[in-house]
């Protein structure tokens, strides 16, 4: 059953792109990641640990460094996180791991907990063995996964370590969703991404790929199976919701990261805006300047301590050359076919804290492209019934209500987790929440 | 203002650091760019019969990135013509008059030999003599080195030898290859010796290459044991330097050898009773350099402390060293952990469960104290909790610590003070300088040692075989 893909083979990459996004955090060298791993302390439950949505075994990996063990280290990685090749390089490590370090207590630096997880997950990879796993013995018993990404390949992995049939269907030709499509490529490369899930698929995950699933299909779905695994992430970026956004030189920011990162878009007008100040945004105004734009503007309507992205991201932002325009918000587009200018309007705070116009605050800022990061939204409508029956599961604001202990949603046939349960986190998030599921369909469907 | 001259058996000195027998002092010109960086003396590469060396020689072992924290090596004594050697000895001693030259001396076990090396060394100019007894290897299987030291008759008969011709001050370099060291010490000042210089390597096999299984260091593919030195020794140098310098009928002014790399070192083999103290692992590692802050170091801990001269101190700790019969047993100490110091790495709690005696806890947010929960139920329940990474904003804001410390009190860990054996182990592991202290707790109780409570019958004594030299 586990026929062999190669997913990395067919990855779309660029030379040009490579060139305009190398790694942020470069690879240790051997020398360099033993001496980082010996000065991990070893701690007893490890906040580390705790702070990691997948719990990896942080100082276990570390202390196999440093005993020339890496084997054993990227074992202990996989066996907590299927993806801990791309956790390593993607995770705001500032926020987890790393900020949870005993050592920001000590006056030393945080132990580099990624890096080092990078190099365990790379010699894995340069060895050429295979996954340190393998499949459980058939059940019979099978799952529908809706969508390729980090939450159902890791519920993927759970189930076929268990010997349950796992069946994943994406709307999109390659898998991984945001994980291949969506991450900064000075991050995680397509391409590295693609050869994670090479070989996760050693584990005989069965894709179908250019099938997007509708209301019709997920009913045949639930039929043919023992269980449905929902993982479908967020939707589309919203609109702004004026005049002219349809116009040649608007684009929103997951376009424009997927175009890039597949080679599509190689190079960048002179002037680029990003309205929005997420994580997203971000990236999208990296991007702009590294593809060649000369200006690129970040367009907000509060003020930088009420931004969503992480303080780090917004340093490297400054750090790449990105300029800010605080309490601002788009009125208008103009441009004669193509957009030429952004009008905007200063706001400013009345003392019930809502946000108004400036008198006399309307100005202009000419630009080539536009690009909208101003949040995704949700997708959930195939799950509406067919013929007007009730909703296959219970949602808050479009996102999927669920067990968090084990994924399981108000009807007990489906589970769920990821960006469409939580609303959109990290990729780590969306691993954590697959391998909950995994273990939690397979532990309902031995007593069901 | 105070001084690090001093006289070491009727050699004046100029400080006490000496760069022992060993490659360090392998020719006239190394020792004289020695004596330029601060050395005040050197023990002569060993002077003896000719000799082969195999290559490769050392080998170390690194612990935790850092390199060398043993060293061991399989090269014999000097490979270069006994006339050179002492010609350079000559030169060294007319260019630097108030340096120390000690000749390191290893021939065969002949009286006339003997004789002949211990002339033309005095000759060529050398301040004193070392009887090297201890090499572990290859000269040991042609009667010498080690094969001398470790038979007390030898050791006797060929002191006796140097001492008949020889007129400056004879030193015995002792091997620690031997169970009880003061044996052989004991029979060198019989033989009338003039000073001790200990220890000499010890007999070690330093690791095997996991894709070869041949031992290092490699030669042809096979090893040999070495002789082991280097900060890993230290203690046990320590320890061999207070036996001999504790048994009146063996102590004679001691050259202290093994692990020293810094005036801390050097400050403990005096502490014990050593007049100077020798270098070689140290010196091989970073250079001659090192002796600057030895005696920088040294010289500043003299004037905090107020002595004048290294005798103000020099075996001073020797009295606080007693057999274990004689310690006091109602002396109680229990661990305190400074809650303001602690990380948080609950390394001291997994020590005090799996390698002391389960009396620290990580309790202090539960309802009451809890001294069932094991190690094992406090990591599972830290699994089973569901962790996000957290939005700006949504969850960053207020989420801090569980208690008026920097580091969360669910990660601080408790001391049962009652079930505390005061072992140590706690205090040992933890990486905060000064964050697990041991802190006195009054037992009331007069002080009581082992020995008392046999005197006094309340426990039996102990019953030896008939004749046992230790007891
Ligand atoms: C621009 C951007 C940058 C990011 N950067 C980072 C980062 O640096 N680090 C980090 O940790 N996280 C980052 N994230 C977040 C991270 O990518 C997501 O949290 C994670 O990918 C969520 O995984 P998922 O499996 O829930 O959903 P997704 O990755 O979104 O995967 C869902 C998949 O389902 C498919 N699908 C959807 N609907 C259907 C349907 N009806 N039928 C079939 N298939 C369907 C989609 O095509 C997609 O492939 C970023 C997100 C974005 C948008
Ligand atoms: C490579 C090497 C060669 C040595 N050769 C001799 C020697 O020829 N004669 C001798 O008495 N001791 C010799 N020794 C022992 C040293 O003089 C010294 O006693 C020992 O190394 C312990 O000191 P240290 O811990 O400072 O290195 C040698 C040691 C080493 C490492
Ligand atoms: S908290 Fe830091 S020092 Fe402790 S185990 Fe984790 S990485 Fe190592
Ligand atoms: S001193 Fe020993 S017994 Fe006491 S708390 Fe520390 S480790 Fe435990
Ligand atoms: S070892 Fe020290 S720093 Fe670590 S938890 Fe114990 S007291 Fe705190």
């Amino acid at each position: 059953m586990s026929e062999q893909t190669n997913f990395q083979a067919q990855s779309p990459g660029s030379a040009e792109i490579a060139a305009r996004f190398p790694d942020l955090h470069p690879a240790f060298d051997k020398t360099a990641a033993v001496t980082e791993a010996n000065r991990c302390l070893y701690c007893f439950d490890a906040p580390c640990t705790s702070a990691c949505p997948t719990h990896i075994d942080v100082p276990r990996f570390i202390k196999k460094i440093a005993s020339d063990n890496l084997e054993g280290s990227a074992k202990t990685i996989l066996d907590a996180n299927i993806l801990g090749a791309s956790c390593s390089r993607a995770c705001p490590v500032e926020v987890l791991c790393e900020g949870a370090c005993v050592m920001h207590r000590y006056n030393k630096q945080p132990i580099e907990i990624a890096r080092l997880q990078r190099f365990a997950m790379d010699a894995l990879h340069e060895s050429g063995a295979p996954l340190p796993f393998s499949p459980g013995k058939d059940t019979g018993k099978s799952v529908a996964l809706i969508g390729g990404g980090p939450a159902s390949l890791a519920c993927a992995a759970e189930l076929r370590r268990r010997g349950i049939r796992a069946e994943i269907f994406d709307a999109r030709p390659l898998p991984g969703g945001l994980n291949t499509y969506g991450i900064a490529e000075y991050k995680l490369p397509l391409a590295e991404s693609l050869r994670e899930i090479d070989l996760i698929s050693q584990l005989g995950v069965e894709f179908h790929f250019n099938t997007t699933v509708d209301a019709a299909q997920l009913a045949a779905l639930e039929a043919s199976h023992d269980a449905v695994f929902l993982g479908m992430g967020l939707g589309a970026i919203h609109k702004l919701g004026i005049a002219g956004e349809e116009m040649q030189g608007v684009t929103n920011a997951l376009d424009y990261i997927a175009g890039y990162k597949s080679g599509e878009i190689t190079t960048a007008p002179q002037r680029v805006a990003v309205i929005g100040a997420g994580n997203t945004a971000i990236d999208a105004a990296n991007a702009a300047v590294r593809l060649g734009a000369q200006e690129v503007h970040m367009v907000y309507r509060r003020g930088p301590e009420q931004m969503s992205a992480f303080a780090f991201e917004y340093e490297h932002a400054k750090q790449e050359g990105v300029k800010f325009l605080w309490h601002v918000k788009p009125t208008g587009l103009k441009g004669a076919g193509k957009v030429e200018a952004l009008e905007l309007a200063k706001l400013e705070t009345t003392s019930d804290g809502s946000l108004v116009p400036q008198a006399g605050g309307e100005f202009s800022l000419p630009v080539d492209l536009i690009v909208l990061a101003i949040g995704q939204a949700t997708h959930t409508d195939f799950l509406a019934g067919l013929d007007s029956q009730p909703s296959k599961v219970k949602l808050e604001r479009g996102r999927i209500l669920v067990d968090r202990a084990t994924g399981q949603t108000s009807n007990p046939k489906y589970f769920a987790g990821g960006d469409c349960t939580n609303g959109g986190r990290e990729v780590v998030d969306a691993v954590a929440d697959g391998k909950r599921a995994g273990i939690g369909i397979a532990a309902w469907l031995e007593v069901k | 203002m105070p001084t690090l001259e001093t006289t070491f058996a009727g050699i004046k000195c100029i400080n006490p650091f000496w760069l022992a027998s060993a490659p360090p002092t392998n020719c006239g010109e190394q020792i004289m760019r020695a004596f330029d960086a601060g050395w005040g003396g050197a023990v002569w590469k060993t002077i003896g019969a000719p000799i082969t060396n195999v290559s490769s020689r050392y080998s170390s072992i690194d612990w935790n990135g850092q390199k060398m924290m043993g060293f061991n090596n399989i090269e014999l004594i000097s490979d270069r013509p006994t006339e050179v050697n002492l010609r350079e000895i000559a030169e060294v001693k007319r260019r630097y008059p108030k340096n120390t030259v000690i000749a390191s001396l290893m021939v065969e076990s002949k009286r006339e030999t003997w004789h002949d090396i211990v002339q033309r060394a005095e000759d060529a100019g050398a301040d004193g003599l070392e009887l090297n007894f201890g090499c572990p290897h290859g000269m040991s299987e042609r009667g010498m080195g080690a094969a001398v030291g470790q038979v007390p008759e030898y050791c006797e008969q060929i002191t006796g030898w140097v001492k008949e011709k020889a007129r400056t001050p004879v030193i015995v370099k002792l091997t620690p290859n031997i169970s009880d060291i003061r044996i052989p010490a004991r029979a060198a000042k019989r033989a009338g010796a003039d000073a001790l210089s200990a220890i000499n390597t010890i007999n070690s096999i330093t690791g095997i290459d996991l894709d070869t299984l041949e031992p290092r260091p490699m030669v042809d593919g096979k090893s040999s044991h070495g002789g082991y030195c280097g900060p890993a020794v230290k203690p046990i140098a320590l320890n061999m330097v207070q036996q001999v310098m504790s048994d009146p009928n063996a102590a004679l002014p001691m050259s202290g050898i093994g692990g020293i790399g810094s005036w801390q070192d050097a400050a403990e083999f005096i502490l014990l009773g050593s007049g100077t103290v020798q270098v070689c692992t140290a010196a091989m590692h970073y250079g001659y350099r090192i002796v600057e802050d030895m005696a920088d170091g040294l010289l500043a801990w003299m004037r905090r402390k107020g002595y004048e001269t290294l005798d103000d101190f020099r075996g001073h700790s020797l009295p606080n060293m007693r057999e274990w019969k004689n310690l006091n047993l109602n002396y109680k100490v229990v661990a305190h952990i400074h809650e303001s110091k602690c990380i948080g790495c609950d390394l001291c709690y997994t020590a005090c469960w799996d390698g002391a005696h389960q009396c620290i806890h990580l309790d202090r947010t539960l309802p009451a104290p809890n001294h069932f929960r094991t190690p094992d139920m406090v990591a599972a329940e830290s699994r089973s909790r569901i962790s996000t990474t957290p939005i700006p904003k949504l969850d960053l804001d207020g989420a801090g610590a569980d208690g008026p410390y920097r580091t969360p009190l669910s990660r601080i860990p408790r001391v049962d003070e009652e079930e505390c054996v005061g072992c140590n182990l706690c205090s040992l592991v933890c990486p905060v300088p000064e964050c697990i202290t041991m802190e006195r707790i009054d037992t009331g109780l007069a002080p009581e040692t082992w020995e008392e409570r046999v005197a006094a019958g309340i426990v039996p004594q102990g019953v030896g075989h008939a004749g046992n030299p230790n007891l």
